[in-house]
């Protein structure tokens, strides 16, 4: 029972009825603690545990129906199989680039979150501003400005032309490296916001400590900071690898058919209404995200992310 | 290691994260310069020269200030549904002992480890077995919005929550006040600066969400899809002038608290 419902309890007095009065406003606690959890609670029970239990059913429907004709329920498992030989090219492609995607946003987002958090001193609050900032402008403009600077007359390939590390004909947008150049771009700060909340609570008398052990800089961060900012990897990496694996938009606008990810394929079945395929493909993505977070979240031993 | 290397090696992060800060604003650059952008062709997104047009009339092509207003109507619906559903649970969660509490915490958290794709698919397929998959537009939009931010909003909430300190409400309980003006006049200041973050995180969620919107919008048109919509065919400047407004606005709001805070604090 928490400080508050003891203090607004009433004044302790002697005989049976104060042992009763704890016992009844308990019950009167739980009561309002579940009275305030229902109309949340249904809503997502509603729009999103039986959505999830409808797409479960709906991969299994006979295939042969259509939106016109009405699906029937068939337990028609079949369709997992052909979705899986169908598609697997994208399902691969898919947890590639969000697994690359992520490593380097981790590369580029800890050195960014460790200034913010140890370096920074008084302009830690404008460099988080400017973090979050570029939310504000619609991601779907910001990747479409990145078709504008990976574009073949665009000042990227200009400069990478100049220092040989691309070849005279050679290019960018169009190819994986600008689908995963836009994958990197729109999930960094999701990854750069855990991260500094986890490196922001560390004792900094630890790794002075670290120091006045004769450790070296490095050694420091080895064994203390880097250590202690785990949940926050675990946290930006799942933050970032589970929407970039169900993400279209950086292929469609930054890649040809040749970089299509296993979204694209997913919008455009239900976009042309075969429900089967599509559900059963959705299924399939979430079903591989749960297990891999399971286990990665296993393996780091970080089981409290929220 | 010379002086000059010590120097380099203390400052290297920095140097590096201002690397990464440009990474994150090169794409700003472009947006606010493609919106003074006077487009010569039709075919090539590229700057061709300066204008002001686009600023002055922003609503010239078509469809687009309507898709604006939708994504308005429906994220300040959203938001205010979202916001009051997610802090009456993020209160419950934070303030009271029930059974499954543990379980409720998991609960919460399942939606944002979801790829959208899912659940927008999920929402769809639910719409249309429901047999309203002939009425998406607006209120399907605005139930898929209300459920995706509502967990941003109980986290956000939740953690300004737990971070409180008790003692100030039991120090208004003892100077006599009933729970009713303790909540009101304690409790509730206390929390508003995380409901007023987690009302703007979840607008700015709702404002900007394409991929579970796109599934379940029928011929209703977000900002978004409009924007989406124009990529495939030409991308009319105009769509820059709205996403620079946007971003202004936003850089507006934070320098505004920022300022009022550090106000506050010369003055406490």
């Amino acid at each position: 029972m928490s400080a508050l419902s003891h203090l607004g309890g009433a004044p302790p007095a002697a005989g049976p009825p104060a042992a009763a009065e704890p016992e009844r406003r308990t019950g009167r606690r739980r009561l309002t603690a579940y009275l305030l959890l229902l109309p949340g609670g249904l809503w997502l029970v509603l729009f999103f545990v039986v959505p999830l239990v409808t797409l479960l059913s709906a991969s299994l429907y006979d295939p042969s129906g259509s939106v016109e004709t009405g699906y029937t329920v068939t337990w028609h498992w079949q369709n997992y199989v052909d979705a899986l030989r169908d598609y697997a090219r994208p399902f691969g492609r898919s947890f590639v680039y969000a697994l690359v995607a992520t490593a380097i946003c981790l590369l580029l987002g800890y050195p960014l979150a460790y200034a913010i958090a140890f370096k920074a001193g008084r302009w830690k609050n404008l460099m988080l501003a400017l973090v979050i900032a570029p939310f504000f402008t619609s991601f779907l403009i910001r990747t479409l400005s990145w078709k504008l600077l990976l574009g073949d007359n665009g000042f990227v390939v200009d400069v990478l032309q100049a220092l040989r590390i691309l070849g005279p004909d050679g290019r960018l947008l169009a190819t994986t490296a600008a689908v995963v150049t836009g994958l990197t771009y729109n999930f960094l700060p999701f990854m750069v916001l855990p991260l500094y909340a986890s490196l922001e609570r560390i004792d900094h008398r630890l790794i002075e400590a670290g120091g006045d052990l004769f450790a070296g800089p490095f050694t420091t961060f080895r064994t203390v900071t880097l250590p202690l900012s785990m949940p926050g990897v675990v946290a930006g990496t799942l933050l970032t690898f589970i929407p970039a694996a169900g993400d279209y938009i950086n292929a469609q606008l930054l890649g040809t058919p040749k970089q299509r990810m296993i979204g694209n394929d997913i919008q455009s079945l239900f976009a042309a209404g075969v429900y089967p395929t599509a559900a059963a493909l959705s299924v399939t993505l979430m079903a591989a995200i749960v297990v891999l977070v399971l286990f990665y979240v296993r393996r780091t031993g970080t089981e409290d992310l929220v | 290691m010379t002086r000059f290397g010590r120097w380099i090696g203390s400052h290297l992060v920095l140097f590096v994260a201002f690397g990464v800060l440009l990474y994150l604003f090169a794409p700003i650059f472009v947006v606010v310069l493609m919106s003074f952008n006077e487009p010569k062709s039709r075919l090539a997104y590229q700057f061709d020269g300066f204008t002001l047009d686009n600023w002055l009339h922003p609503c010239q092509p078509f469809g687009l200030c309507e898709s604006v207003s939708t994504s308005l109507r429906v994220g300040l619906l959203a938001t205010a549904v979202a916001t009051v559903l997610g802090t009456l649970m993020a209160f419950a969660m934070v303030r009271h002992r029930y059974r499954g509490r543990s379980a409720s915490n998991l609960f919460i958290f399942l939606p944002m480890a979801s790829p959208e794709i899912v659940l927008g698919a999920s929402l769809l397929a639910l719409f249309v077995s429901a047999g309203a998959g002939g009425q998406l537009g607006f209120w399907t939009i605005f139930i898929a919005h209300v459920m995706f931010c509502l967990s941003f909003v109980v986290v956000t909430v939740k953690a300004r929550l737990s971070g409180m300190d008790l003692r100030l409400e039991q120090a208004a309980m003892d100077l006599y006040a009933n729970e009713w003006q303790t909540f009101w006049r304690i409790t509730f200041p206390q929390v508003f600066p995380g409901i007023l973050a987690a009302a703007l995180l979840s607008f700015s969620l709702s404002f900007d969400d394409f991929i579970i919107t796109n599934l379940n919008a029928g011929r209703t048109v977000t900002f978004p899809m409009y924007v989406w919509g124009s990529a495939q065919r030409d991308i009319p400047p105009q769509i820059n002038v709205i996403g620079t407004a946007m971003f202004l606005l936003a850089v507006l709001l934070v320098l505004g608290a920022e300022l009022a805070r550090r106000r506050r604090r010369v003055r406490a």
